[in-house]
């Protein structure tokens, strides 16, 4: 597979991903935000602003809106083209890198990927999120269905679905731990945090919605929310699809696939990083993650998944990397096809 | 004429009696018509087709139009704008009329383009070897060796198979009295052809009750026709060639094409940063490191092939790529030098190489031409400007063209001092009443309205010459607009060949 493709391949998957996770967190905390009572200013920002700096935007974010008002942050993480990690500049940037590589994905997936394109930069998107914003968050999270259940059901096994899987939970793992994280001011710095309140048991069954890991908490632990269950849950279980240790075992496994080396062994930074991060959540337990800080420790594993990424680039891609300068385009456009 | 028992009756625009409503008040005009006889009658070849749109209501066929439009929209069937970075891609507008062409007047066309791509690989393959055609003084060595795209670098060079010319798109127009006439040949980068793939495809989804009736012949094969022209000329000793196509990038006019034609060969589609060469090999970027390259089909320009050898400043290109194919470890489709081919003076002597190498007399004529550089035609050109279409010998795309009836003072005067300072980049032809055919147009949703179209088919030469039943039909879907260009406004349709017919 040319590293070129591969590149798009796995990026094009982390994006849409993105935009899935981006709108689950989103609707979440928007419907979280109709439920907690006296609304004002002071609340507010406490309640948006951590959304933002989930995502480490917050420089862009104050910049673009001096005033954090509920729509700014809206605007910011669904619509606004200046944030790169918005829901529309995701999804626009999945299909940029699936359209360098179109001849290797299926037609029906470039075509839903194509469409909610177009849905989001219709003028119809923000009409639709107006008047039902619910249901404009379903849609985005059904297209990323669709699309995911496309690639299942379709996709040939080869490297390229592995650069695509690889993608995709990389990206899963580390917007995950974000979501977590993302209460992180009420942690206690070291050490579980104790009795909950009722404003904050709503906060966590938020996070849990976020990754659509209510049902699975619910049939695990009942109705009770503790922290620690939740932390165990969305960073250590061995089967729940979205945990991050779950996503690391899949992205481990699609990067000893594309080498073709086993699990004993690693060829590569990439395989032997993601190999001993496994191995830490396998290992871990959630008192040692909150005895460091669970703020701590999520920073310390995003870092980790960083520098998985980096190595992948290094190892598989680097080689074949030039950035497109400007003379490039032009001279791309003045080809002359007859 | 002849009715058979199962047709329909004839249908005669200029008796009463039922009508379809879309072609209430359709007028030829005065023009050759595709689908009408000049006193009004419908050929034979469009009976069934207009026995079916009878039927069809408005709202059927606004329903229909909308699917087709969102599919394109949706597939992202669409061409980049010239100049334009910020990524804005256009729908190519396809119109649901579609062109039918009989099978009696398809096998003049299919012997016309395989004479005409016979003669041109001929023509090549003597410039650059003896040059007995310009010896024997039947075109003028001047015309060959003043040509912008002559390679003198591969004077004496062998191609693979002695084949120049893979992929030929040959434009063909029908004048007034309905003759089949070549405008112009294609033999560098010639473009469409996925949009004739995909046109079929948006057809059959909207009227597949239509195809088995009326009896089109299918273009399917051509992805697989291509692919055996690539693997046909695959450098000797090597059994399994890696075919790819190389693309300018993205923001080429004609990327969709390109990754549309890969997936559907399923080869690779790269770009000149993904290939390298080494030991005379031309290797592509893989993850699992350099992998050998056997044949290219490439869609870039001469100039840009090999920054070593051409254009220095190439960012698209390979360096030592020339070198490679030199020595016969890669091959290339289109060979370098075609362009001398479809430069347009060199088409004023086709019909003169055709019967130079072939001692036939050409099936499809030429549309008579003037050439700026002979002086009793320079004076003609010069004292007719507002009658003539005056193009520029290397251009595509309708750039550098002064429509001489529709010019302004200044543009004709602009025209000839350029003509002037340079008549070899000159020819000047008269204008040509395109045919024209039924089209829906934007404006008049509820009736079908005459527009000029031309016909663009694709020829494959490898081991044997293969031309696609059909081509793009180009409507220029402006009122009154001679100019089917894509980035000039124009449309296209679907062109069926028929099985059968008369």
């Amino acid at each position: 597979m040319l590293s070129r493709v591969a590149n798009s391949l796995y990026w094009m998957s982390r994006y849409i991903e993105r935009a899935d996770n981006t709108a689950r967190l989103v609707d979440v905390s928007l419907q979280l935000s109709l439920d907690l009572q006296h609304f004002d200013e002071h609340t507010l920002d406490s309640h948006w602003l951590p959304v933002v700096q989930s995502a480490g935007d917050e420089t862009l974010f104050s910049a673009l809106h001096p005033i954090p008002t509920s729509d700014a942050v809206i605007e910011f993480l669904v619509f606004q083209t200046e944030n790169t990690n918005s829901i529309l500049s995701s999804v626009m940037l999945a299909r940029e890198n699936a359209r360098m590589v179109r001849d290797q994905i299926p037609n029906e997936f470039w075509e839903e990927l194509n469409r909610l394109y177009l849905f989001l930069r219709s003028a119809g998107a923000r009409a639709s999120f107006r008047s039902d914003p619910t249901q404009f968050f379903q849609e985005i999270k059904a297209s990323a269905l669709h699309l995911q259940g496309i690639t299942h059901a379709t996709v040939v096994r080869n490297e390229g679905w592995r650069f695509i899987q690889a993608g995709k939970y990389i990206e899963r793992a580390d917007k995950t731990s974000r979501i977590l994280d993302v209460r992180h001011a009420a942690f206690p710095a070291r050490g579980a945090p104790g009795a909950i309140t009722q404003a904050g048991a709503l906060e966590w069954a938020a996070v849990l919605r976020s990754c659509s890991a209510w049902d699975a908490y619910q049939a695990l632990h009942g109705a009770e929310i503790l922290p620690a269950h939740v932390a165990d849950l969305l960073l250590l279980s061995e089967d729940f699809p979205r945990s991050v240790r779950f996503s690391v075992q899949q992205l481990n496994t699609a990067l000893r696939r594309i080498s073709g080396v086993g699990d004993e062994s690693f060829s590569n930074d990439a395989e032997k990083l993601s190999g001993r991060l496994l191995a830490e959540l396998f290992y871990g337990t959630t008192d040692e993650i909150f005895d460091q800080g669970l703020h701590t420790y999520i920073d310390a594993l995003q870092t980790k998944l960083n520098t998985i990424g980096e190595a992948l680039f290094r190892t598989y891609i680097l080689h074949a990397f030039q950035q497109i300068e400007d003379d490039q385009i032009r001279q791309q456009e003045e080809q002359q096809q007859q | 004429m002849a009715s058979t028992t199962d047709s329909p009756p004839p249908f005669n625009l200029s008796t009463s009696g039922p009508r379809p409503p879309l072609f209430d008040g359709y007028d030829p005009d005065g023009f050759f018509d595709e689908m009408f006889e000049a006193d009004g009658s419908v050929r034979n070849h469009y009976r069934k087709l207009l026995h079916n749109f009878k039927t069809l209501s408005h709202p059927d066929l606004d329903t229909k139009r909308r699917a087709v439009d969102a599919l394109f929209l949706r597939q992202g069937v669409t061409f980049n704008v010239y100049g334009d970075s910020q990524g804005t891609e256009r729908v190519f507008p396809f119109d649901l009329m579609p062109r039918i062409i009989p099978r009696h007047e398809w096998e003049h066309l299919e012997a016309g383009l395989i004479q005409r791509i016979t003669a041109l690989n001929l023509f090549l393959h003597d410039i650059y070897h003896e040059q007995r055609i310009l010896k024997d003084g039947v075109v003028p060595p001047f015309y060959v060796l003043s040509a912008k795209h002559f390679r003198r670098e591969f004077v004496n060079f062998n191609v693979p198979g002695d084949i120049y010319i893979h992929i030929c798109g040959t434009d063909l127009i029908r004048g007034a009295d309905g003759t089949y006439m070549v405008l112009e040949d294609n033999a560098r980068c010639p473009s469409g052809v996925s949009y004739v793939l995909e046109n079929r495809r948006a057809m059959k989804r909207t009227f597949s009750d239509l195809f088995e009736s009326v009896g089109v012949r299918s273009v399917s094969s051509y992805p697989a026709d291509l692919l055996n022209v690539l693997r046909h000329i695959a450098p000797a000793g090597v059994s399994d060639p890696t075919v790819v196509i190389l693309t300018p990038g993205p923001y080429n006019s004609a990327y969709f094409e390109h990754a549309s034609l890969a997936r559907q060969m399923g080869i690779e589609i790269v770009e000149g940063r993904d290939l390298v060469v080494r030991d005379q090999a031309v290797c592509m970027r893989t993850t699992k490191g350099l992998r050998p390259v056997h044949v290219i089909y490439r869609r870039i320009d001469d100039d840009f092939l090999d920054p070593s050898v051409f254009r220095s400043d190439s960012a698209l290109g390979v360096a030592g790529l020339v070198h490679s194919y030199r020595a016969g470890r890669v091959s290339l489709a289109n060979s370098i030098g075609t362009g001398v081919a479809d430069d347009k003076v060199m088409y004023y002597f086709v019909p003169r190489i055709i019967k130079y190498y072939l001692d036939q007399d050409p099936i499809i004529p030429n549309v008579p031409t003037y050439l700026a550089s002979e002086d009793k035609d320079r004076a003609y050109i010069l004292d007719h400007l507002g009658e003539l279409v005056v193009k520029s010998a290397n251009e595509a795309g309708g750039y550098g063209m002064l429509m001489g009836p529709q010019s302004t003072a200044a543009e004709r005067a602009s025209f000839r001092e350029r003509i002037l300072a340079d008549p070899r980049s000159y020819i000047a032809q008269p204008v040509v009443s395109l045919s024209r055919h039924p089209t829906f147009v934007e404006d008049n949703p509820r009736a079908l309205e005459g527009r000029h179209i031309d016909l663009r088919p694709f020829i494959l030469y490898g081991e044997k010459v293969t031309v696609i039943p059909g081509g793009l039909t180009r409507v220029a879907l402006r009122r009154g607009s001679l100019v089917v260009n894509s980035s000039q406004g124009g449309g296209s349709k679907d062109t069926w060949v028929l099985h059968n017919g008369d």
